[in-house]
Parts: C-alpha cells; sequence; structure tokens
C-alpha cells in the first residue's frame, strides 16, 4: 500500500543526500520498524510519505495515489488518513486533552455527537480516561504521548507513523507506549516506527529496516536491532 | 463556521498576555487614526472659518441711488464665482460707525459736525472658493473703467489692498490641506505596520501549533479562520476602548479646543460625529485585525 520508488532527497545543492535511491514496499497492516543513527534519514523518508517534504527524485505512492502530484484537497484527505505521533508529542498547548483529539475528528468534518463518543472511547484505549479536562502541561511525557497517539488514531486511519515516539520518555513509559502500538498493529493499522532504540526494536520482533547515510542497508521480515 | 469561530474565542482567550499585547498597540493605532481624523476635522474648520472672512467689499459713492446699488448687486449675484452678496445701506454702515466709536468723544462729535451722512451703502461678496476674488474683483474694474452707470457708482473696492493676504491664504490653505493629508497618511501607514507586525508577532508564538494543524490535515479555511476570528476581536475590543477614551479626552480639551481653534469644539464634534468616528474606527479595527492575522496566517500554511 505504500510504495517508496527509487526517491532521493536532496535538502540544498552541493549537500549529500539525506536519502538516496530508495526502494521500499510495506503491505497493509505491517508493523515496520525503521532504524538507524541520527542524520540517516529516517525521518525524512516518513516525512515524503505525507508530502510535508517533497523528494527530489523519485515518488512516493500511497496505495494508487502518487503523492507528490496531490493536489491540496487531496493532500488534506491524505493526512487525515495518517496519524502521526514524533518525539516532542506535539500537541496543541491551549487546548485540552478532549480539544486536541476532538480537532482531529473536526478537521474530518465529523459531528458533535460522534466527537462526544469517539474521544472517551479512545482515551480510554491508551489508559486516559480520566485525564479529559487536563492540558497538556498537566501531564507527564508518558501521558502527553498517549495523547498524541490517542489523536493520532481517533479518525481510524490506515496508517499510523511514529517518528521516535519514545525519545523523551523513561524505559517504562517507552514500553508502555510500543505495547499500544502493538495492540493498533493488531487491530489492522499499519505502523511506522522510526526509532534508535535497541530495546524497543528487539521487544517488537516485527520487520526492521536498516538505514544508514540515506540508505537502506538490510530489511528483516522479523528483525532485530543490528547497525 | 461556528467551530471555528469558537476556537477564535478560545484562543483568544487562552492566550491571554499576546492578546492583551495585540490589543494595546492595535488601541493606539486606531487611537492614531482617531486623532487624525478629528484633527482633519479641527483643520477644515479652522481653514473655514479663514474663508468665511475673507471677502471683497465694494463701497458705493454717498449719492449713489438705490436703482444702482440694486443693479450691480444683481449683477454680482448672477456671476457663477460669487456665493454671497449682503448689502449694507448708507443708514446701516452709519449705525454700525456709531457702535463702534460710541466710546470715542472726538469721533462721534466731528460726525455730528458733518451733520450729513458721510458714509455710502456697501456690498460684501463672498466668493464661492478664495481663488476667485480675483475673477470678481476684475468684473468690478471692468465695471468701472467703462463708464456705465453702475460703474459710475462706485467709490472704491478693497479687493486689490487685500489681495496679498488674500493671495496667502489661498497658498497656506492649499499647503495645509496638502500637509495634512501627507502626514496622515504617513502616520496612518506606520500605524498600520506597527499593528500589523504585532499581529504577526501574535501568531509567529503559535507557529508550532499551525504546523501540527497542517498534519492532522485541517483546511486553510480550518487553520487561518480563528487566527481571524481572534484578529477581529482584537479590533472590536481595540475600537471599543478607543472610544471609549475618546469621551473623557474630548470632553476635557472641548473648552480649551474652542478657545484655540475659533469655533470648533472637539468634543461637540465627536458627540455630533459618533456614528461617523464609530464607524471608521470599528471597521478600521476590523479590517486591520482581520486582514493581518490572515496574512501572517499564510506563511505557516503549506500543502
Amino acid at each position: 500500500m505504500i510504495y517508496f520508488d527509487k526517491v532521493t532527497k536532496i535538502y540544498q545543492d552541493g549537500a549529500p543526500p539525506a536519502v538516496e535511491d530508495i526502494t521500499l514496499q510495506i503491505e497493509p497492516g505491517e508493523f515496520v520498524s525503521i532504524v538507524g543513527h541520527s542524520g540517516a534519514g529516517k525521518t525524512t523518508l516518513l516525512k515524503m510519505l505525507f508530502a510535508e517534504v517533497l523528494p527530489t527524485e523519485g515518488t512516493v505512492f500511497f496505495g494508487e495515489r502518487e503523492v507528490p502530484r496531490l493536489s491540496t484537497s487531496e493532500l488534506l484527505k491524505l493526512r487525515r488518513n495518517i496519524g502521526t505521533i514524533f518525539q516532542d508529542f506535539r500537541l496543541l498547548p491551549t487546548k485540552n486533552v478532549f480539544e486536541n483529539i476532538a480537532f482531529a475528528l473536526e478537521v474530518a468534518g465529523r459531528s458533535d455527537e460522534d466527537i462526544q463518543a469517539d474521544v472517551p472511547h479512545v482515551l480510554d484505549l491508551v489508559g486516559l480516561a480520566d485525564k479529559l479536562w487536563s492540558f497538556p502541561h498537566e501531564l507527564s511525557g508518558g501521558e502527553q504521548q498517549r495523547v498524541a497517539i490517542a489523536r493520532a488514531i481517533v479518525n481510524q486511519p490506515d496508517v499510523l507513523i511514529a517518528d521516535e515516539p519514545t525519545g523523551n520518555l523513561d524505559p517504562i513509559n517507552a514500553h508502555d507506549i510500543v505495547e499500544i502500538l502493538k495492540k493498533i498493529n493488531d487491530l489492522g493499522t499499519t505502523v511506522l516506527l522510526t526509532t534508535h532504540n535497541k530495546s524497543v526494536v528487539d521487544s517488537i520482533g516485527r520487520r526492521v529496516v536498516t538505514m544508514d547515510q540515506g540508505r537502506v542497508v538490510r530489511d528483516d521480515k522479523q528483525g532485530k536491532y543490528v547497525l | 463556521m461556528k467551530r471555528v469561530g469558537r476556537y477564535g474565542l478560545i484562543g483568544f482567550i487562552r492566550n491571554g498576555f499576546v492578546s492583551l499585547a495585540a490589543i494595546l498597540i492595535m488601541t493606539i493605532t486606531l487611537f492614531t487614526a482617531a486623532t487624525l481624523v478629528i484633527s482633519g476635522a479641527a483643520l477644515n474648520s479652522v481653514l473655514k472659518q479663514l474663508t468665511d472672512n475673507v471677502d471683497v467689499t465694494v463701497y458705493f459713492t454717498t449719492d449713489a441711488t438705490d436703482d444702482q446699488i440694486a443693479q450691480l448687486q444683481t449683477s454680482l449675484q448672477a456671476l457663477p464665482e460669487v456665493a454671497s452678496v449682503a448689502l449694507t445701506t448708507r443708514d446701516q454702515a452709519l449705525a454700525a460707525f456709531q457702535q463702534r466709536h460710541q466710546n470715542d468723544q472726538l469721533t462721534m462729535q466731528a460726525l455730528q459736525e458733518l451733520g450729513d451722512n458721510p458714509l455710502g451703502a456697501s456690498l460684501e461678496i463672498r466668493a464661492k472658493q478664495t481663488s476667485q476674488y480675483e475673477t470678481i474683483a476684475q468684473y468690478l474694474q471692468t465695471q468701472q473703467s467703462n463708464g456705465s452707470d453702475i460703474g459710475a457708482a462706485i467709490d472704491s473696492v478693497n479687493f486689490y489692498q487685500n489681495k496679498t493676504a488674500i493671495d496667502r491664504l489661498t497658498g497656506i490653505i492649499s499647503t495645509s490641506r496638502t500637509l495634512g493629508l501627507g502626514i496622515a497618511l504617513v502616520l496612518g501607514l506606520a500605524s498600520l505596520l506597527i499593528a500589523f507586525n504585532t499581529i504577526r508577532l501574535a501568531i509567529y508564538t503559535a507557529r508550532d501549533e499551525i504546523g501540527v494543524m497542517n498534519l492532522v490535515g485541517a483546511s486553510h479555511w480550518y487553520v487561518r479562520g480563528p487566527f481571524v476570528i481572534a484578529g477581529i476581536l482584537y479590533g472590536v475590543i481595540s475600537g471599543l476602548l478607543v472610544l471609549l477614551l475618546l469621551y473623557p479626552i474630548t470632553l476635557y480639551l472641548g473648552p480649551g479646543s474652542e478657545t484655540f481653534f475659533g469655533t470648533f469644539n472637539v468634543f461637540t464634534y465627536f458627540v455630533s460625529s459618533f456614528p461617523l468616528l464609530f464607524l471608521i474606527i470599528m471597521a478600521t479595527g476590523i479590517a486591520l485585525g482581520s486582514l493581518s492575522s490572515y496574512l501572517a496566517v499564510r506563511r505557516y500554511l503549506h500543502s
């Protein structure tokens, strides 16, 4: 369903490519960990999937759709179908937990009744049912990341992208987050996880794509963290 | 639309300090705008007073007949440059003279000894514009020099004695208007730029938030809308503050302004022109706030 077709990204003329000639296919329902040192190109690769960054060469397919060629409205629809979580959580600081998650539903045009029903349900899924009206600054790092996950999955996206989701968390919280991601994947959502946390990757035990200096150097169906 | 409005209001309230800063700057901007409007009105009032005091006076000989006077008055009124012609009869001229010099014993005695009324009738001519007095004066000169019956009744015309003053006044009026407009434009533009940049700064603090909105697939209107609503709120609140401030300020300055400008009382003007001022200030505030927000968000939107 996701196909990177010989994608290359060069940010500045004369600079080495951030991503170089990558061809990669990801099937629906897969859990793929993309690992590598900082600067390997993991985040750039993911950003090309929802067109935050456009490839210099090659292209990206999401299903039948060629992402760089999408119109603005088609791109917005695509982004609503891709849940994203980041190392820095990226919650809206002036909105409480309910509003942060509801926002994702509102931009998708859902009714107030649907929002009232779905938000508590998805918060329950991530174990934060009692934090509905808290603001992000009132939550711990682990709780903020769980809210971010709730927001990412509330629209039942086909794909969930997790870019270094455990980077700012302690090992216990990191483990909890990974368990939630596995649960989400078990429910049928494709998960793309980037990390350089060895224990996280080894605990998942699923496909591992290893990147180094912008290239894919290993692709193991049931891999371990090897660099 | 309802959601966008709600988010705009919530954002406005929750970003308390940022909203306050924007409102303060916009209040200063709108206050400047209001000051320019009121100053313009004061200037126009002063200029009008000066203009109204300028006239050309035709003095008749003491033996000019009523017919001759009436003929000249009618012919002057027919001129396109003439706004009004006011007649002062010989008796009225004498009465006014006696009124002015009632405490001057010597003058009153001399008048008594003359016996007869030494003053002729006169016509005070007001032009529609100060630049047109020259034309009227030339018409009168033509009447005098062509040997007509009317011309023979004219003793003197006081235009050429005042010509220099009138020319200078015409120049001052023209320059004042141009200068006033220029100053208003420069100040107005400077104020607008400051207000715009303040709102840009306010939105800069929300750039990460806008980034997240882009990521979850919010449309441009969904991202922009709340900021535009907040911008409108800045404008409305600032406008109301300015109008509230102007009331006591103009009340305090009213008597002083009347002394300084002549007949222009800034408080009377504020009260009588309140609907217009309200419209100008609120419209400027809303336009400035909403447009600034709209443009400032644009750089953070990307597809």
